[in-house]
This record gives C-alpha cells, sequence and structure tokens, in this order.
C-alpha cells in the first residue's frame, strides 16, 4: 500500500510540471515580465530602470526556459519557469499583488470553506443516494416516473437562481437566516444553513438521476437475482447487496472531489459573503491578481491528484478484486 | 447594404451546413433513421426539439449581420452605419424605445421617483412617466383599462400565432402527403405524435407573438437600469447561449474523437502521452483555467487595442475565445469514454476479423470502430449542451465570460444582482432571464434523455 | 413425506408477456429423491418455467392465473411476496448457469452462505459460520474454515459452483432447481459438479429440477426426462425409456443431433498445406513502477502441427490452454516469439508467414480466413450484411471489383450458406444466432480462402443449429477442397468433423494422430481425463 502511493506520488509530479507549464505560458508567454510590471508600476512615467528594479525584486529579470548565459545545468534551471516552479512545489505562493502572504491566506480561509463545503457534500451524498435507493426501490412506478421529471427540472434550473431565489425567500421576505456573513465558532451556523441547503438542492437532481442509474444496471445482474433467490425480502438486497456493489461506481466520481472541497464554492461563497477560499479567488479574478490565481491552480491541481489517490485506495477498501501495487 | 461577417456567425452557419449534410446521411442510413423515428416517437422528444428548433432559428437570425450605408432605405432611422441583424431590425422599435431607467413590466411610469421641479421652481418627487410605454392609452392607471387592451391585443397576436402555425402545417403537411404517397406499404411505422410538435409549436408562438406584439405598446418585460428594453436583452441572448453550447462542440469533437480513438486503438505510448495529457488539464480546476485563460486574453486585447477593429468583433472574439476555451476543457471526459469503448470494441471479435482482411489503420478505425462510437458522441454533444449554456451565466458572473457588450443571459443577471438590495426589488430581468434560460435548458435535457435512452444500447 | 406425494406439481402452468404465451399449459410432478431433467434449446421456456416456480420472474412476465404450483402441501400460487421469502432459500432453493457472476462480488463467500442460515434459521454469526464451514466440506471445499473468508474472485469456476450448491443446501430445502449449472464449466469441473449433485441426492432425498440443453447431461443424472419446445411440453418419460424410444419427431431429431456421428473421414490424397514447427508465443507480464517486463506467459509452448489440403484438424483443450492464440498466430494477429508457420504458396513453395512484413503478408490473407466463437460480436453491428461480405473483397481485391457483380456473388454466397440474396440488406441484429455464424462463413468464403480457422465456431449455439452448421462446413469442404483447423473445447464433435486430433494442455500440445487413434486408443493421461470426463452417452458411441 504504503509503496503503491509512494509510486502514485512520484507520477503526480510529471503532471504538476504539467499544469505549472500551462500556467506558466499562459501568463509569461502572452504577458511578458516587462508588461507586467508596466501595469503594476503604472502607466505614468515608468522608466527602464524602475521595470529592472521591479523585476528583479521578484526574480522575474530570468530568461523564460533557457539561460544561454549560465553554465551547465543551470542552463535549464537558473530560469523563471524553473525557480517558479520549485517555489511552487515547496507551496511557497509568494505575495499577492496587495503584498499579503499568499500562503497565509489560503490557511486561514480554507476553513471557511470547508465549514460549507464539507457540509453540502455529505448531506447532498446521503441524500442523493437515499432517494435514489428509495426511487429503486419503487421503480417504474408513478412516484418514480414523477421524481424523475422533477430531477431534470431541478437540473435545468440555474445554480445561480437557487441562490438569489433563496437569498430572497428567507433572507429578505422571512427573515430565517441573514442574507449574508459570516462569523467563526457555533453562530455560524445560521450563515452556513442556506448555502448547505442550496448546495443540496442544487445538486440533488443530477446526484439522483446518475445514482439511479448505476442501482437500475445493478440490479438486473444474477447476484441480484441469487440473492432473492436466497429469500431476502426486496430492501434486504437493496441495503445488503445492491448498496455494496453500486458504491463502486459512485466512489469514482465522489472520492475525487473530497481533497477539492478545500477550495470552496466560487459563487456560493461570493453570493452569501463566505471570506473562503472561493470568494478569495474570484476576487482576485476580478482584480486580475495572477498571482493568486497562479497558487489557486497549483493548490487544486494537487487536492485533485491526492484525490485520483484516496479513490484508488477508497476502491481497495470497497472492493476486493482490487488490489493496489 | 452589404454583409459582415464575424468569425461566429461564419462557425455557426459552418455548423449548420454540416448538421444539415449529417441529416443527409441519416437519411440514407435504414438503422440511423430508425433510430432518429424512435427518438421522435416520444411526444416529449417532440416537442422539446420544437422548442430547440425554435431558439436555433432565432439565434440563426442573430447569426447575419448586415452594414447599413447612409442612404439605404432599408436602414432604419438614425442608425446608419450600424451593423445589425434580421434580428435586431425586426425588435428595431424596441432598440430605439429607449426609457430613462428602470421601468417594470407594462408600467406606465418609472419605477421610481425622480427630482422634478416644477413651474414654481418647486421640487416635487414624482414617478415620470414613460416615453414609449402605454402612450396609446388614455388613462393607463386605470387597471381596468389596461388589462382590456392587453386582452383585445393579446388575441390579435393569438389569431396570428394560430395562422403561423397553419402556414408550418400545410407546409409540412405537403411533404407528408408526398412522403405518404412514396411510402413502403409492405412497413407500417409507428406514427409520430406531431399533434404534441404542433402544439408545442402554437404555444410558443403563441407567447412569442404576443410578447412582440405588444411589445410595440409596452415593455412587456419591463427596463433596465439605463432604460433599455429587457425583453430585446433577453432575445438577444439566445444567440449567445445557442453559440456557445453548440459552437463549443465543434472544438471539443475533433480533439476528444481524435485523441481518445488514437488512444483506445493504438495503446502503448501514444495511450500513454494521452492519457497524460487528460489528466494534467483535468487536474486544473475548469473554472480557473477558463479564468486565466480569459484574463490573459483581456490583458492581451488591452495592450494590443489596434488588433481587434470595431466593439462588436472585439466583443465577438472574446465570444470566440471563450468558445475555444471551454472546447478545451470539455474535451477530456469524451476523450476518456472514447478511449475506454474503443479498448473495448478493438477486443471484438469483427475487429480481428478485419484485421484478417489485412485492413489496419485509419480504414479499419473509418469503417469498424468510429461508427460504433457515434452514439457515445451524439449524447455527449446534447448533453453538453445545457450544461454550457448554464456554465456561461455563471461565468459571466465570476467575470471571464462574454464581453460585457454582449447580451447574454449571464450579463443580464449579473447586472440585475447588484438591484437585489433595492425595495421594493427589480426582479424582472432576473426572472426573465432565468425563464428564457430554463426553457431551453430544460428542452435540451429532456431531449437529450430521449436520445440517451434510445440509443443506449442495454435499452432495446 | 411419502414417496408418493410429488414434492413439486405444476398443472397447466402459463407464463405470458403482454399477450404472448412463451409458456404454455406445462404439466408435471416431481417426486422426492428425484433428478428431474427439463430439456430444451434457448428460448424453449424451460428457464422461465424454473424461475415462476420461485416466483422471480422478472418484470413484465406474468404467470396465468388458471396455473397450479403445489410445492409438497402449500400452493405456491396463493403466498404472498412476504410468504415467500420465507419459502425461497428455505424449501426452495436454486442454483444458476454463471457461478462467476451468481454471487455477490463484494461479500465474503461464506458470509454469503451464513446470511441464508441467519435468514431462515435464526442461527447467531458463530453457529451459523461452524454450520458453513461443514456445509463447505460436504460440497467438497477445501480448507473449508479458511476459505469462509474469500471474495468469490479468488475461488476457481467450479469452487463458485460448490458455494452456489452449499448456499442452496444450507436450509435442506426439499426441491432444488438447478438452472444448467454446469454449461459455464470445463469438462472435467462439469463431471466433479455432477457427482456431486447426484451424491447429495442419495445423502439426502433432495429433488432437484435439472435445467438443461445439453443430452448428454442429461444421460448421466436425469431419472425422469421433460422436453420443452417453445413453450410447450412435447415430451415426458423415464430416462430409459426416453433414450431407447424417443417418441417426438423433434425429440428424435435433437437426440441425433446431441451424440456425435462417427464418420471414417479418409483422405485420397495428401498434400501438405501447413505447417507449424516449434511455435512459441509469448505474452509480456508487465510489473512493477515502470512496468518493467518480469516474465513470460507461454501462451504457445513449442508446437508442431501440420494440416493437408482438404483436411480438418481439430485442436482440443480447455480454456487458457493456447488453443485460440495459434489460430491467432497464424492469422499474424499476435507476434510469434520462436519457430516457423510455414505455407504452401503455389508459385514460390514454403513461405514462412511468420517473418513477413504485413504488406507482404496480404496475398496470404485471401487463402487463410478466420470464422469466430460468439456470432454477436463477429459482425460489426453498424453494417449491412452485404457490407459485411463484401468487404474483403474489396479489401484483398478479391474477384470483380464492380459493384453490382460484387453483389450478384454476396446474393450467390449467402445461398451457398443457406440465407437468402433478400438478407443482404439487413443488419446483424436481425438474424439469430447459426444464422449469424452462416453470415460469417460467408464472410470468410467470399475471399476464396484454402484455409480456415474455425475458433469454436458451434460452441454457442443450440445442438440442432449446432448440427446444421458442422453440416453445412462439411459440404463446403467436400465441394472446394477445404482445410480447417478447427479449435474446440468439445471432444463429443471432433469425430464429426476432423480428420486428425491434437490434443493441447498449458500451452504444448501432448498428443495428436488420427481420430482413431486419439480417441479410441488414448496415450497421455490428460487425454484419458478428458475423454473420461465427456458425458458417457458421448462416450458410448465414439469409443
Amino acid at each position: 500500500m504504503l509503496a503503491y502511493i509512494i509510486k502514485r506520488l512520484l507520477f503526480a509530479i510529471p503532471i504538476l510540471l504539467g499544469v505549472n507549464f500551462i500556467t506558466f505560458a499562459l501568463f509569461f508567454g502572452v504577458n511578458t515580465p516587462d508588461n507586467m510590471a508596466r501595469a503594476q508600476l503604472g502607466a505614468k512615467q515608468t522608466t527602464p530602470e524602475m521595470i529592472a528594479a521591479w523585476k528583479a525584486d521578484r526574480g522575474y529579470d530570468k530568461p523564460l526556459f533557457y539561460n544561454q548565459n549560465a553554465q551547465g545545468m543551470n542552463h535549464v534551471v537558473d530560469t523563471l519557469f524553473v525557480q517558479e516552479s520549485a517555489k511552487l512545489f515547496q507551496f511557497d505562493f509568494g505575495r499577492s499583488d496587495s503584498g499579503r502572504q499568499i500562503s497565509a491566506d489560503i490557511q486561514e480561509r480554507m476553513w471557511p470553506s470547508l465549514a460549507i463545503a464539507l457540509p453540502t457534500f455529505v448531506i447532498g451524498l446521503f441524500t442523493n443516494i437515499a432517494v435514489a435507493l428509495l426511487l429503486v426501490l419503487f421503480r417504474a412506478s408513478l412516484l418514480d416516473r414523477a421524481a424523475m421529471v422533477a430531477a431534470v427540472i431541478l437540473m435545468s434550473i440555474s445554480g445561480l437562481f437557487y441562490i438569489i431565489a433563496a437569498q430572497v425567500l428567507f433572507g429578505k421576505m422571512l427573515h430565517w437566516v441573514p442574507i449574508s456573513g459570516y462569523e467563526s465558532g457555533w453562530s455560524m451556523w445560521k450563515f452556513i444553513i442556506l448555502p448547505v441547503f442550496i448546495g443540496v438542492l442544487a445538486g440533488v437532481g443530477s446526484g439522483v438521476r446518475w445514482y439511479r442509474s448505476i442501482f437500475l444496471e445493478e440490479i438486473h445482474k444474477d447476484y441480484v437475482r441469487s440473492a432473492r433467490a436466497k429469500g431476502l425480502s426486496e430492501i434486504q438486497v437493496l441495503f445488503k447487496h445492491l448498496l455494496k456493489n453500486g458504491m463502486l461506481p459512485i466512489l469514482t466520481g465522489v472520492v475525487v472531489v473530497i481533497p477539492t472541497l478545500f477550495m470552496g464554492s466560487l459563487i456560493m461563497e461570493s453570493f452569501f459573503g463566505i471570506p473562503g477560499l472561493g470568494s478569495y479567488t474570484i476576487d482576485a479574478i476580478q482584480s486580475q491578481d495572477f498571482s493568486i490565481v497562479k497558487a489557486m491552480v497549483f493548490l487544486g491541481s494537487v487536492l485533485y491528484i491526492v484525490g485520483l489517490i484516496l479513490t484508488d485506495i477508497a476502491y481497495s477498501w470497497f472492493d476486493p478484486r482490487v488490489r493496489l501495487r | 447594404m452589404s454583409l459582415v461577417f464575424l468569425w461566429t456567425d461564419l462557425l455557426i452557419w459552418i455548423l449548420f451546413g454540416a448538421v444539415v449534410f449529417g441529416l443527409h446521411s441519416i437519411k440514407k442510413s435504414k438503422q440511423a433513421r430508425k433510430q432518429w423515428r424512435e427518438i421522435f416517437e416520444s411526444p416529449i422528444a417532440m416537442a422539446s426539439a420544437v422548442i430547440l428548433s425554435v431558439y436555433v432559428l432565432i439565434g440563426l437570425t442573430d447569426s447575419i449581420h448586415l452594414k447599413f450605408n447612409q442612404e439605404n432605405r432599408w436602414a432604419p432611422a438614425g442608425y446608419e452605419n450600424q451593423v445589425l441583424s434580421p434580428l435586431d431590425l425586426s425588435l428595431w422599435h424596441l432598440v430605439k424605445n429607449q426609457e430613462r431607467t428602470y421601468s417594470a413590466p407594462f408600467a406606465s411610469h418609472e419605477y421610481s421617483r425622480s427630482i422634478l421641479y416644477d413651474e414654481n421652481g418647486q421640487v416635487q418627487q414624482v414617478y415620470r412617466p414613460l416615453k414609449f410605454a402605454a402612450v396609446h392609452l388614455e388613462n393607463p392607471d386605470n387597471r381596468q383599462v389596461l388589462w382590456q387592451d392587453l386582452i383585445k391585443k393579446s388575441g390579435i397576436a393569438l389569431l396570428a400565432a394560430f395562422l403561423l402555425t397553419l402556414v408550418v402545417f400545410v407546409f409540412h403537411g405537403y411533404f407528408r402527403v408526398r412522403a405518404y404517397v412514396k411510402r413502403d406499404i409492405r412497413v407500417k411505422p409507428k406514427r409520430l405524435p406531431w399533434n404534441w410538435g404542433y402544439l408545442t409549436l402554437f404555444l410558443l408562438l403563441a407567447v412569442m407573438s404576443i410578447l412582440y406584439y405588444l411589445s410595440h405598446f409596452y415593455h412587456v418585460l419591463g427596463t433596465d437600469k439605463v432604460g433599455e428594453d429587457v425583453f430585446y436583452q433577453a432575445m438577444k441572448s439566445i444567440r449567445t447561449g445557442v453559440v456557445i453550447g453548440t459552437l463549443t462542440t465543434l472544438v471539443m469533437l475533433p480533439l476528444a474523437l481524435f485523441l481518445g480513438i488514437s488512444a483506445g486503438y493504438f495503446k502503448g505510448w501514444i495511450d500513454d502521452v494521452i492519457q497524460y495529457l487528460y489528466t494534467t488539464l483535468n487536474s486544473i480546476p475548469g473554472v480557473l483555467l477558463i479564468a486565466a485563460a480569459v484574463l490573459v486574453m483581456q490583458s492581451w486585447i488591452a495592450q494590443h487595442p489596434a488588433d481587434f477593429g470595431s466593439s462588436e468583433q472585439r466583443a465577438d472574439l472574446r465570444l470566440l475565445f471563450l468558445v475555444f476555451i471551454l472546447g478545451m476543457t470539455s474535451w477530456t471526459g469524451l476523450c476518456r469514454l472514447l478511449r475506454a469503448e474503443t479498448l473495448k470494441i478493438s477486443q471484438l471479435e469483427y475487429i480481428q476479423s478485419a484485421k484478417a482482411f489485412g485492413m489496419g489503420g485509419m480504414h479499419l478505425i473509418y469503417k469498424h470502430i468510429l461508427p460504433n462510437l457515434l452514439h457515445l458522441v451524439l449524447i455527449a454533444v446534447v448533453l453538453d449542451f445545457s450544461g454550457l449554456v448554464l456554465a456561461e451565466a455563471v461565468l459571466s458572473y465570476v467575470g471571464v465570460g462574454v464581453d460585457p457588450t454582449t447580451y447574454s443571459w449571464g450579463n443580464m443577471i449579473n447586472q440585475a444582482r447588484l438591484e437585489m438590495a433595492r425595495e421594493p426589488m427589480v426582479w424582472w430581468s432576473l426572472l426573465s432571464a432565468f425563464i428564457f434560460m430554463f426553457i431551453l435548458v430544460l428542452a435540451a435535457n429532456l431531449f437529450a434523455d430521449r436520445v440517451q435512452w434510445v440509443l443506449n444500447p442495454r435499452n432495446s | 413425506m411419502s414417496k408418493h406425494h410429488p414434492v413439486l406439481s405444476l398443472s397447466q402452468l402459463s407464463i405470458r408477456i403482454g399477450e404472448d404465451d412463451l409458456v404454455k399449459k406445462i404439466t408435471f410432478d416431481m417426486y422426492p429423491g428425484e433428478i428431474f431433467a427439463l430439456v430444451g434449446e434457448s428460448g424453449s421456456g424451460k428457464s422461465l418455467t424454473s424461475l415462476a416456480v420461485m416466483r422471480l420472474l422478472a418484470e413484465g412476465l406474468t404467470i396465468d392465473p388458471d396455473s397450479g404450483i403445489r410445492l409438497a402441501d402449500i400452493d405456491l400460487m396463493a403466498q404472498s411476496e412476504r410468504q415467500m421469502q420465507t419459502i425461497r432459500g428455505k424449501r426452495v432453493a436454486m442454483i444458476f448457469q454463471e457461478p462467476m457472476t451468481s454471487l455477490n462480488p463484494v461479500i465474503k463467500v461464506g458470509e454469503q452462505v451464513a446470511e441464508v442460515l441467519r435468514l431462515h434459521l435464526g442461527l447467531k454469526s458463530k453457529q451459523a459460520k461452524a454450520k458453513v464451514v461443514e456445509l463447505f466440506n460436504e460440497v467438497g471445499i477445501p480448507d473449508a474454515a479458511e476459505r469462509y473468508n474469500w471474495y468469490p474472485h479468488q475461488l476457481s469456476g467450479g469452487q463458485k459452483q460448490r458455494v452456489m450448491i452449499a448456499m442452496a443446501l444450507a436450509c435442506e430445502p426439499q426441491l432444488l432447481i438447478a438452472d444448467e449449472p454446469t454449461t459455464a464449466l470445463d469438462v472435467t469441473i462439469q463431471a466433479q459438479v455432477l457427482n456431486l449433485l447426484k451424491q447429495l441426492r442419495d445423502e439426502r432425498g433432495l429433488a432437484i429440477l435439472f435445467i438443461t440443453h445439453d443430452m448428454g447431461v442429461v444421460y448421466d443424472i436425469a431419472d425422469t426426462v421433460a422436453v420443452m419446445r417453445k413453450g410447450e411440453l412435447v415430451e415426458l418419460a423415464h430416462k430409459e425409456l426416453f433414450f431407447e424410444r424417443p417418441r417426438h419427431s423433434y425429440t428424435k431429431q435433437l437426440l441425433k443431433d446431441s451424440i456425435p456421428q462417427v464418420r471414417q473421414r479418409v483422405l485420397q490424397q495428401k498434400q501438405a498445406l501447413l505447417e507449424l514447427d516449434d511455435l512459441q508465443v509469448h505474452f509480456p507480464v508487465r510489473k512493477g513502477i515502470f512496468q518493467r517486463k518480469v516474465a513470460d506467459l507461454k501462451a504457445v509452448d513449442g508446437v508442431t502441427l501440420e494440416i493437408a489440403k482438404g483436411e480438418t484438424l481439430a485442436l482440443v483443450g480447455e480454456s487458457g490452454s493456447g488453443k485460440s492464440t495459434i489460430g491467432q498466430a497464424i492469422l499474424r494477429l499476435v507476434n510469434t516469439k520462436n519457430g516457423q508457420i510455414r505455407w504452401l504458396d503455389q508459385k514460390k513453395g514454403w513461405v514462412d508467414l511468420g517473418s513477413l512484413k504485413e504488406r507482404d503478408m496480404r496475398p496470404y490473407r485471401k487463402q487463410i480466413q478466420v470464422i469466430f466463437q460468439d456470432p454477436f460480436s463477429a459482425l460489426n453491428p453498424r453494417m449491412t450484411v452485404l457490407e459485411i461480405i463484401r468487404e474483403g473483397m474489396v479489401t484483398l481485391q478479391v474477384g470483380s471489383q464492380d459493384p453490382v457483380e460484387q453483389e450478384a456473388r454476396v446474393d450467390k454466397l449467402l445461398l451457398q450458406v443457406g440465407l437468402f440474396p433478400e438478407h443482404k440488406e439487413r443488419y446483424p441484429h436481425e438474424f439469430s444466432g447459426g444464422q449469424r455464424q452462416r453470415i460469417g462463413i460467408a464472410r470468410a468464403l467470399a475471399v476464396e480462402p484454402d484455409l480456415i480457422i474455425c475458433d469454436e465456431p458451434t460452441s454457442a449455439l443450440d445442438v440442432s443449429v449446432r448440427a446444421q452448421v458442422l453440416k453445412l462446413l462439411d459440404e463446403l469442404q467436400q465441394k472446394y477442397g477445404l482445410s480447417y483447423l478447427f479449435i474446440t473445447h468439445d471432444l463429443s464433435i471432433v469425430p464429426t468433423i476432423a480428420h486428425k486430433v491434437a490434443v493441447m494442455q498449458q500451452g504444448k500440445i501432448v498428443e495428436s494422430g488420427t481420430v482413431e487413434e486419439v480417441i479410441g486408443r488414448p496415450q497421455h493421461p490428460y487425454t484419458r481425463q478428458l475423454l473420461d470426463s465427456a458425458p458417457s452417452l458421448v462416450k458410448q458411441r465414439i469409443l
């Protein structure tokens, strides 16, 4: 198992290098350090010296991929790409345009994000699976058909509508919860309850449809027939035999997102004024702060890869046929 | 008067041509024809298809751009040298009749009071009457008068909608009769639910024509902050939604097909490289990749303003770029699916048989693998469509969507959201955008559902 | 319970889907200790009948309310679903055809058996576990206590079927329904499972409703035989009577088709066409981080063979013996590691196919063709029959390249394989398994080959269809002097079709020679084991 994890982590290096290359090419290839300096220092009277100083200050004065003036390995190593990548691999994200430490910001803002994303994920998963199982139990009945129509309708409504409608209804008209804001500690519940509810509601349509189709596929398999031939009731068949097998394909899609829960939800956090990583990202995008966007891209990829590894581990737990090597 | 080709116009017409060509080849294959018939045997699919075609048709009429010279007699007064589409021309009264600020649907006065000095120099807070709405009524404040007028005018529009449906019915009937005469009497296919199609068409046309006719006398869906008609905005947004939903496919499909099949068929190092490619792309959170690319593009445009011509062209290029980047980020899912299916198919015995005939490479892929993947491609394309339309709204909200000057549901929501705190709320922009979007997405989802059901080999 | 009261009694059982009757008024009784064989080809309704007894028919299928199903003193038709749950697994149990898929893959096998005991007998987990180990011992699972914690994928096919049997017997039911329990197993395993079932019947006085299509199995195991055809019961008799004097014409034909016809096949003149010399095919086994090759799987390990013109060589072996790989190697679908595949070219003399480039291989592709086992995956579902048959003519430039003339040839080929020209516009899914196999044969014939590699072409077919396809292959051989390399796991058809036999085990040929030599006087222990496991009905005829 440990050998497997180490192997997978080694495989992650070329992927992260690829991610770095893409972001690097996007930011520096199109937007040269000179342009960045000019944009940062303001258009008025920027002298070449000022630009050079700005670049030197940030280490942007090196060539992009190949350093002609260097010796040996330094041809490649003493370049902007390698230096920037090396920093990212140490999770040293540098400073944002406003001068704050990005790493510190991320550590601080991660928790509010998690406070919303984790309950949404857990409650959503349970709701979806429970409803899907219920529909499979009553398959091809009126309830099943009505629920499927409802699911398509729920799926077709924009996520933004859920947020706005819920804010207006529960926040503005009924005054049940504050429209937006956040507090840490126990009093946070009144701020997170609405986003969590919306998150679950917005995902329930597609989730139920997906899980239902997975379970329906399982229900025609031979082992289900043997389970029935044993004299198990339909509910026992569903919960004991079907659920465990149906979890395998569900795991593939679900486990991979668990680590990325840290990243929070962009629109949810920004609408509800949650000081998490989602709103952090969106602010960065809107103020065009490249350093933060770059950091978030890297962080997102790392978490995704962790998610892939977790998926494999979860698989080897749930499926005895899979052994990690 | 001359035709102006924007990039997205060109591409959308190319796509339209490709679809027409595709339909033609479906007609030739008995198997494909049967499958499509089966799709349309469902009344819901028929109704959804009608709704989708109406949306696409509106999008297409908005994808022909004309430039008017000064002396052209077709040119609407006051907007010479503008690039306009047939849709603009037919909604010209709405472009022209711009109010000062917010007004509610069917209102005769502005939504908020404004300060006015009367002839005595006294400050007064009054609801100013609208310049172009309900001016034909003598007493627009009387609810009864207003309702009577609405009902009367709706009646006329309803009649027009009925006649229009009748025209379609007769026109289509001609072809149906011709096909009936030439039919193969040995086979008795199931009747298609045309009546559902006509019913949907009639309902849709009824709503459209009521809105359209009334829009000459009222702001049917209200006006926005700068007094622009919301109905006009919502109609113009259709093209953006359709372009993003369909053109992205054009970018994504070739990539997914080429890479997915190559990986699954050639295996070995080619497979490794392609898997590396899509794992890497997949590992970057989608919104962030799009955001990063759009930010870079924005600063590129800002630095090279000279390269991008008029503001329409710039907005269009931005739309095109968005489509491109959406395509680049969305091919991975289908690619993985196609790779797995190709791996499975290439184990099958008919592939071995073809190899025993000495067939290999592209020829074998084209003849034996591609046709057996097309149902997956089709399902993916219809499923993606609705997702992309919804994504546009979110991206525009984040600020990395279409150009702020481009009409889109996302932009409408984004602008209206700032007024949420107002008491009482300005709700009509939001609701119009959501409803226009919802109908399109719902129709697409329902249609996708049916396509998936019919093409899934397990259900036959 | 007395011997004279039936365990299971069906009267006028009808099963329908919509308006169509799939099973029509079946009536029979089964008594304790009886093995009752319900025989029929696919689609005859035999499996539906058994599922109806369990009241486990798929959604959409209904039992006619006038039907009677009695289990000893219980009227099964009158039971509610809840009551049926106390009967299933306790008083009637069932085992299925596919032991691979019939066990839940993610639950330990012991646990799956213990579940029944806890459910019906209310045993505590510890008692249940002890009972399961006992049962495992009884059905012949070695190291029962350890196997309890194994998962299905860790067991072999035969062992899985034993687990299924243990599960079925756990609550000592009166009736065991066995739905083709040995069809998916190799012959040697099949014989063991059949013996186990017989032994259990003797020890427990169990009644077994045995559903099968295989007359050989029926002969070995049944006391009473019932034959179903298209939902109707056409014949019901004691075994001895049934095999001696079948009454119904369908039954007579069925028996004739399932028992091998021994034919002396002698070639007039022998001219070698293909020679394999020390052929080796290895597949790499990769392991570790960098997928390094750590070992070779020796699929074919030094095989030497010879096929003459107009001759049929039967290559017999169990699954995984490497027999199909030989066919693929001859067709150059896999690369050879060592050895030669020598082919007699009329102009150039002997050519080693194994060393040719794909381009140089092309002329020989029209001389060597192949037909496959699975009639469902052998034809591209998106092509019409015309396109399928014409493919080889176009790709290999055989015969006229004029589309009209090609179409005429396709018509002729279709007639030749027993189909009709109007079939050519249809798609594969519109045909039955046997018809598809005929299309596959026409596709191979279209390029006028000298040798056809037949990779288990009849193992997925019903016996009567199998007989027809074999007859067709034989006629084509007489007419065109074709040679066949006939790959099969089924010894019983060898005397019908082959001149020579080669028996394969683990990549090697263990014995070869003429049919009379190998089947009549087997030398190698493996050959003898294969022959011993064959149903005695077959053995009687071919020995």
